[in-house]
């Protein structure tokens, strides 16, 4: 019950967290605290098939699973705040407190009597226990679910296979199409400029400068930006004819003081 | 050690993945409450079987387990195709039947 006790107010908090925090990503890690919190309850009721399912299953595969899903969809994927339903999100709510009262009212009167508890069914052990009643009494259902698996198998397959519907582009199409990109609009043929390289920061968060002094926009992955971890080259490379915190605009606006100072340590 | 607070504990729960599913938009995340909803339904199986004393709410929990799992793999293959068509995870944006 000790158990109990501790990782009963955990998962509430964390399956509240799920629900408010912006982040899909961080809803998902908040979801596997719940899911393992809930294996080792299933522990403490005496039911250890269980445990090890919960962690191989759920904190195994299908986690997993969300997060590859989540990668596909990319990280700036927030969540819309305008309502297509007016006040669907405060009606939403209203409803969940309804519900959560009744069923709590209901669930802590619907059990009368002490537990009868499992050491008799789990007297050859748990998992012949179970494997007993899969193979006799539920053996039907269990067959059934061969059958779903596989549904579900083929049902991912043809979901996510995608018929092509234009040739595929060769080498040769890819390298005229740029040549055409930079007789058109004069976009760059060459290879995207690399992050910038200082004395004390290389990582690819930080840009590279321009001759001029201003940052090369290119230079940083689309993915920090939108993440919004990119850092301020300015700030990197402070100029002396600057203040100290740099142009917030990401220009170093350049008349003499247009390379990074030695302050700093910068040197490109 | 009585049955109530795990009961108890899976209808919040159970409720907290309601809420989820009633104000989130983005698909993925109302997806992951519905599977707290059905973790919440399984505790309450487990705690069932441990209070009648047969094993027979194990097995249930462990068939929810399995159709969760199938359904997850579709679900998530479902969202992917979306995505890939209309460029968005938002569960507003699907839409299309209406018009």
């Amino acid at each position: 019950m000790i158990a109990f006790w501790i990782l009963a107010p955990i998962m509430v908090a964390a399956a509240l967290g799920m629900v408010l925090v912006r982040k899909a990503v961080h809803s998902a890690m908040l979801l596997a605290v719940v899911m393992v919190s809930l294996a080792i309850l299933y522990a403490v009721l005496d039911a250890p098939f269980l445990f090890v399912v919960q962690i191989i299953v759920y904190t195994g595969a299908v986690l997993m699973l969300f997060l590859f899903v989540l990668m596909l969809v990319g990280v700036d994927s927030a969540d819309s705040l305008v309502e297509t339903i007016k006040g669907q999100r405060a009606l939403g709510a209203t409803a969940a407190l309804l519900v959560g009262v009744v069923l709590v009212v209901v669930a802590s009167q619907a059990v009368v009597g002490s537990a009868a508890g499992l050491a008799g069914p789990n007297l050859d052990g748990n998992v012949q226990g179970l494997a007993d009643l899969l193979f006799s009494k539920y053996v039907f259902a269990f067959e059934v679910t061969s059958a779903l698996l596989i549904t579900a198998a083929l049902g991912a397959m043809v979901l996510a296979h995608r018929e092509r519907l234009t040739p595929k582009p060769t080498q040769r199409d890819r390298a005229q199409q740029r040549v055409r990109d930079y007789a058109d609009s004069g976009k760059h043929l060459g290879p995207l400029a690399p992050p910038g390289v200082y004395a004390r920061h290389n990582a690819v968060d930080t840009p590279a400068l321009l001759p001029d002094g201003s940052v090369a926009g290119e230079s940083v992955s689309r993915t920090l930006k939108a993440r919004g971890t990119v850092r301020q080259a300015p700030a990197i490379a402070r100029t002396p004819g600057l203040d100290d915190d740099g142009s917030q605009t990401g220009r170093v606006t350049g008349n003499d003081a247009s390379r990074p100072s030695a302050e700093t340590g910068g040197d490109q | 050690m009585s049955s109530e607070p795990f009961l108890v504990l899976s209808v919040l729960l159970f409720t907290i993945g309601a809420l989820g599913v009633l104000v989130r938009r983005n698909a993925i995340v109302v997806f992951m409450c519905v599977e707290l909803m059905l973790n919440a339904a399984n505790l309450a199986f487990v705690t069932f079987a441990r209070q009648h004393g047969n094993l027979d709410g194990q097995v249930a929990a462990f068939f929810v387990m399995v159709v969760a799992a199938a359904e997850v793999v579709i679900g998530l293959a479902i969202i992917v195709t979306i995505f890939r068509t209309r460029r968005s995870a938002s569960v507003d944006d699907a839409s299309l039947l209406k018009y």
